[in-house]
């Protein structure tokens, strides 16, 4: 179903890590630390600024793959990882972008699976990437039924 | 607090108990993460998709995981953060957060996590590598 979208990826998009999302985002986990919302502190801290939470790219546009839809609901998240280079740091711009990595599909006990793999990827004023998070999404035959019509 | 380079494969970092999942938890982390997906916060919709009510982005849960390492961000940062979720977390569940290490090489701290219920299960579990500057 998916197997024409392996490899494409977004154009980017500029986002900002901007102080107030990442002070609502830290309340939100329950991890108001300093070195995320102090300004003070972070100004003392070996970063000489305030950084992000690790899983904060979470809140980021990476844009849209051309033709490529999912429903909002009935997707069940598998597995998330994130890839650091160093922690983000509050204030900076980093240009976001998602590509598809894989799909397959599986049939199992509950019927047909489909296993959509997605990096969001983000890269720094530079041009260096700074983070790579991995989704992969399941997919579930009621969910399939619904795209196909 | 736990000096993190003293710690040897086996200790644990201390574990946090969260308090009782509430539906604000999950309004407030929908409004900052932009996940809106309605099975996380209304629970005819979470019905609707089979639910016996709402249940808490895995996301949430896994952001949550991570606060055990920020007393440590002056010693290194997580370089990679890795979860499977494993099992739902609904409202009035009482999460604790745990790290183990298992490895540290002097560079990297390899540190198995997860996150479990009331009742023992895990409902994330993974693994962070912390580098050490």
């Amino acid at each position: 179903m998916f197997k024409a979208f392996i490899g494409k990826r977004s154009k980017g998009v500029e986002n900002m890590v901007e102080r107030g999302a990442v002070k609502k985002f830290a309340e939100a986990i329950g991890d108001l630390h300093p070195i995320y919302v102090d300004q003070d502190y972070g100004k003392k801290s070996r970063y000489k600024q305030n950084i992000a939470p690790p899983t904060f790219p979470r809140v980021f546009d990476y844009g849209n793959i051309e033709d490529f839809h999912l429903p909002n609901v009935g997707l069940i998240h598998g597995e998330q990882s994130f890839h650091y280079e160093r922690p983000l740091f509050v204030g900076e711009k980093i240009t976001c972008y998602t590509e598809i990595k894989d799909y397959y599909e599986k049939k199992g006990n509950h019927g047909f699976m489909g296993f959509l793999v997605v990096s969001d990827i983000g890269e720094d004023e530079n041009g260096e990437v700074i983070f790579q998070s991995k989704a992969v999404v399941i997919i579930t035959e009621e969910v399939r039924k619904v795209l196909t019509v | 607090m736990t000096i993190l380079t003293e710690l040897k494969p086996g200790d644990s970092l201390k574990s946090v108990n969260l308090e009782p999942v509430s539906r604000m938890d999950l309004i407030k982390y929908a409004g900052a993460s932009g996940d809106f997906n309605p099975i996380h916060t209304i629970d005819e919709e979470a019905n609707k998709a089979g639910l016996p009510g709402i249940i808490a982005h895995g996301m949430w849960t896994m952001g949550n995981l991570s606060k055990l390492f920020s007393d440590y961000i002056e010693n290194g940062f997580i370089e990679d953060y890795t979860i499977r979720f494993k099992n739902m977390v609904f409202i009035h569940d009482i999460i604790t957060l745990n790290a183990i290490l298992k490895e540290n090489d002097g560079k990297r701290m390899h540190f198995s996590v997860n996150a479990t219920n009331q009742n023992d299960q895990k409902v994330i579990k993974g693994n962070i590598i912390f580098n050490l500057y």
